[in-house]
């Protein structure tokens, strides 16, 4: 391994690959979020025709010319994109794969034609499908590294113009900033960030290259400037892992390798990103149920108490069947929360059933007090509205006094004030 | 020199027409709320003199000059729905967004900016939610960014589309405080309303819209029964009760 | 039979096959998703091979029908994950045709299918590969297998054609007379990647894209009865093979590349000249309302 990236070759591969990865994913936030992730797939089917007209005119496969003809085509099949779904009632999504397949086709055929010429046998265009990072010289890399380079450096410069024409285009044309010419100028550094990967990834799989890691870097950060710092990152890590791994086996194409990469690092963000993961969503679904569950419990109890004790004056235990038949519970979930309960000393296990403790009678009248004021909550919603209370968790209890007030009334107009006194006491 | 004056506006879309020859003049430091009933053409009226629909035929100057190039004097708060909230920014970004016409292009954000959209933050009280991301605030949370955003554009003149729709009481509360203060500082506000329940205590000017022009001046003046059913046409029945009321004197 | 005739018969039949797909495609906006399991299908039919060590088209079948499906599942997993889905869709296919073309690099040397034959398939190389299928000899693997995928899916657009027709149009509604919605859904996702899998020798995993969405979206703009847009649709299939494989075989290009290329020229013509939805009678209509005004 080491004996290969020592190879001078070798480090300018890396390099370029390095280099387009994160234009590429830095770009592909943007165009993530404007929700083209599609149509960038068709900016890189469409650029295959461009370059083999750039080489058809040129005669010769030069890095600068073939990208200047996959730009020039991909802008163009974004625009056909735009103008079928303006003219006609077709949508997007068939203009976008219209498109992309028509013009894909319109590569083939130009592709197997300079193939049958006897200039373009040993051309090598056909690495452009699906990419050949290894097939790049110095001077490719040269050219494709300027122009990650200025994309960088145009994306810093007019970072907070391309945020809001992102976010909000109607603001932004309000207070004046030229929308028409930041779009344009945002859909060009697009097409640049697609063409300069297409040696190394290929017109078929370079749409990923952009989305994956944008998509990755979404769910580690809220902030847009961390977004496209990460995707870029994310971005280079891909390049570099697939042409490590597809330099030392012959004839593998890179593209492929570096896109199961990207998708990789993809997933496992999916699964373990703090916040988003599906690992931290599951836990937290989990822990819900739980607390739900515990609190079904107590306050059931709670009822069964509060109604005994007004009837009979004295406390007693109840049978787990009367407690599970009030809020029905799986009984594996139940069996388990009462366990929970007994154990944090809650509840207190008796021959005939379960009663409550000192201390669980006093949580299970705040959940009781609790569960009730959202009853009513809900009943006068337009009352409460200023609380918010989806962003106070629900915890009807640490409202300030006054609020508290307005819904405790409430609570004695319905009779549905908890009777058993707080603290434990009766 | 009015702030807003607006000759023969004509929108058409395809062969109908959204605004007929919409003519009038808006008078400094006063609260206007555009009425009138659904499709009646309210939003397009301040997206065309905002340049944001193409107009048919007719002229709208601020301070006596065309709108692009009184766009610092301007500022606009257009309705929730029309921007994608699971953007990754946070409120103090999109206040911060306001400043942007003055910082320029190629500018970063500087400090003094920072704490100018805090401080509108704080205007409408959202300065502790200033690092929440914005798909993590309410409905009405989110409507007093978009109008801390405004703020922060320190402008003259102020169009407001429907901002009172979908939001909690507090909010609503927040909305006309804030309108009230921009007028004390002698600002013009024109704002897109449906509720007519409340127009009397909100708006000093109404302008009733269908299509054309109904009525525009002082709210006493147009708020009137006749020129309503006029608006209207016979959709209009909560205006019996309302008869009924005392005039609440204006906001 | 003729060397040329088993071709344009295999082309045709590829026009006819996509082009009535594509309809409910375009219909349902699923062009996008359809351009997906047609790259998968390469995975599909790539494992196929690998774990049974055939090329048998039974195989194909079967290994591309459930990578298809599962394509179409997963995009709805990463969906309800919280993935927008058109980032979803962009990186299910791409993944999954990813490892496909992986798998077939790394096993060029002893399948017959290579990397370049799955992006634009061998339709030349068809007419020598006959099978004997039913006891019937000469006939190409290829038409045995577009011939039964069109049987198939025509039956299956007989059978429930007003229950695609009311759930394309309305799928709330076809959910509330109680239609299997989403049943419908995979049955037409399955088509899909029956159909690709068919087309997959003719026109490799991507050109199949141009054969659904092109002709379908023609006649899209030429006529407002679903029944005479199936028919429009097929036609123009049709069209595009014929006009493709004369002209590539002129140019000595790829016949594949050439009949997707057609497709996107008849779909020119329409958008230009439909005299319903093409830009030329919309100018006109625009002059006569200004007139008017």
């Amino acid at each position: 391994m080491l004996e290969i990236l020592s190879n001078p070759n070798v480090q300018w591969v890396l390099f370029g690959t390095t280099a387009l990865g994160i234009a590429g994913g830095v770009l592909g936030s943007f165009a993530l979020l404007r929700r083209q992730s599609l149509i960038s797939d068709a900016m890189s089917h469409a650029a295959l025709p461009g370059i083999c007209i750039a080489f058809l005119i040129v005669g010769e496969k030069m890095m600068g010319a073939l990208l200047v003809g996959a730009g020039l085509t991909a802008y163009l099949g974004t625009y056909c994109i735009q103008a079928i779904a303006y003219y006609t009632r077709l949508k997007t999504d068939a203009a976008i794969g219209l498109v992309l397949s028509v013009f894909f086709g319109i590569g083939i055929v130009l592709l197997t034609f300079i193939n049958n010429l006897p200039i373009g046998g040993q051309a090598g265009l056909n690495e452009f499908i699906f990419g050949q990072a290894a097939a790049m010289t110095s001077s490719d890399v040269r050219v494709i590294s300027s122009v990650a380079l200025v994309l960088v450096i145009i994306t810093i410069l007019l970072f907070k113009e391309l945020k809001l024409l992102i976010f909000d285009r109607e603001f932004a044309r309000g207070i004046g900033l030229p929308t028409t010419v930041l779009n344009g100028l945002l859909m060009t550094m697009i097409v640049a960030a697609v063409v300069i990967g297409l040696q190394a990834v290929g017109v078929v799989l370079m749409v990923a290259m952009l989305i994956a890691p944008a998509i990755t870097a979404r769910y580690w950060t809220d902030r847009l400037d961390v977004m496209v710092i990460l995707s870029g990152v994310f971005g280079a890590i891909s390049g570099i892992l697939g042409t490590v791994t597809s330099a030392p086996i012959s004839g593998m194409p890179t593209g492929p390798i570096i896109i199961v990469a990207a998708c990789i690092v993809f997933f496992v963000s999916l699964i373990v990103a703090p916040k988003k993961g599906l690992v931290v969503k599951a836990y937290r679904l989990q822990q819900l149920r739980k607390q739900t569950a515990r609190e079904q419990i107590l306050q059931s109890l709670y009822e069964l108490v509060e109604e005994h004790y007004q009837a009979s004056g004295s406390l007693t235990d109840f049978a787990r069947e009367e407690i599970r038949a009030l809020r029905p519970l799986s009984e594996r979930r139940f069996r388990k929360t009462l366990n929970g309960l007994e154990r944090s000393g809650k509840i207190d296990a008796k021959e005939e059933g379960y009663a409550l403790t000192t201390s669980g009678r006093e949580t299970a009248h705040n959940v009781t007090l609790n569960n009730r004021y959202m009853q009513m909550y809900a009943m006068h919603e337009a009352r409460f509205a200023n609380l918010q209370m989806e962003k106070r968790n629900w915890d009807f209890l640490s409202l300030p006094e006054e609020e508290r007030e307005r819904l405790h009334a409430l609570l004695q107009e319905h009779q549905l004030e908890p009777r058993l006194m707080q603290g434990g006491r009766l | 020199m009015n702030p807003i004056t607006a000759k023969n506006v004509t929108v058409a879309y395809q062969r109908k027409p959204v605004l007929q020859s919409i003519d009038f003049e808006a008078p400094e430091g006063k609260l206007i709320g555009i009425i009138g009933p659904n499709g009646a053409g309210k939003s397009t009226l301040l997206k065309s003199i905002l340049d944001l629909v193409p107009k048919a035929s007719g002229e709208v100057n601020i301070y006596g000059k065309p709108y692009r190039k009184q766009r610092q004097k301007v500022g606009y708060v257009p309705q929730r729905g029309s921007v994608d909230w699971d953007f990754p920014t946070n409120a103090l970004d999109v206040v911060l967004m306001g400043r942007y016409g003055q910082i320029g292009m190629f500018r970063r954000v500087k400090k003094k900016d920072r704490r100018e959209a805090m401080s509108c933050l704080e205007k409408v009280g959202m300065d502790q939610y200033a690092n929440r991301q914005i798909s993590q605030l309410s409905g009405g949370q989110q409507q007093r960014v978009f109008l801390a955003r405004a703020l922060a554009q320190n402008a003259q003149v102020y169009f407001m589309d429907e901002p009172f729709v979908g939001v909690d009481a507090a909010t609503e509360r927040a909305i006309i405080q804030l309108l009230s203060e921009l007028k004390d500082q002698g600002k013009t506000v024109l704002v897109v309303h449906h509720d007519l329940h409340t127009v009397r205590d909100y708006f000093d000017w109404t302008m009733l819209l269908n299509v054309r022009k109904i009525a525009f001046g002082p709210t006493t003046e147009t708020f009137k029964k006749d020129l309503l059913q006029k608006t209207y046409g016979g959709k209009l029945t909560l205006l019996d009760q309302e008869e009924e009321q005392e005039v609440t004197p204006l906001a | 039979m003729s060397y040329t005739f088993w071709i344009l018969l295999t082309a045709s039949l590829v026009g006819v096959s996509c082009g009535i797909i594509g309809v409910l495609l375009i219909l349902r906006k699923l062009a996008m998703l359809s351009d997906a399991i047609s790259h998968t299908v390469l995975l599909g039919i790539i494992s196929a091979f690998l774990i049974t060590q055939s090329l048998d088209g039974w195989t194909m079948f079967i290994g591309a029908a459930i990578v298809g499906l599962l394509t179409t599942v997963f995009v709805q997993m990463l969906h309800s994950a919280g993935v927008q889905s058109d980032a979803a869709i962009g990186i299910v296919f791409t993944f999954l045709f990813a490892i496909g073309v992986i798998l077939v690099s790394m096993y060029a040397g002893n399948v017959h299918i290579d990397v370049e034959h799955s992006i634009m398939g061998d339709i030349a190389f068809i007419p020598w590969e006959t099978v004997n299928w039913f006891g019937i000899e000469g006939i190409p693997q290829a038409v045995w297998m577009l011939g039964i995928v069109l049987v198939i899916d025509v039956i299956l657009l007989f059978l429930f054609y007003k229950e695609f027709k009311v759930s394309t149009f309305d799928p709330e509604l076809a959910a509330a007379i109680g239609l299997p919605v989403g049943v419908l859904h995979y049955l037409l996702m399955g088509m899909t990647s029956l159909t690709a899998v068919a087309s997959f020798d003719a026109v490799g995993a991507i050109l199949v894209v141009a054969m659904l969405i092109a002709p379908g979206a023609t006649a899209y703009l030429l006529t407002e009865r679903l029944s005479m847009m199936f028919v429009l649709s097929a036609v123009f299939g049709v069209l595009a093979a014929f006009s493709g494989y004369y002209i590539a075989a002129w140019l000595d290009a790829s016949i594949a590349g050439m009949m997707a290329t057609m497709a996107g020229v008849i779909f020119l013509l329409a958008f230009v000249f439909s005299p319903t939805h093409g830009l030329i009678a919309k100018r006109l209509l625009q002059n006569r309302i200004k007139y008017e005004v």
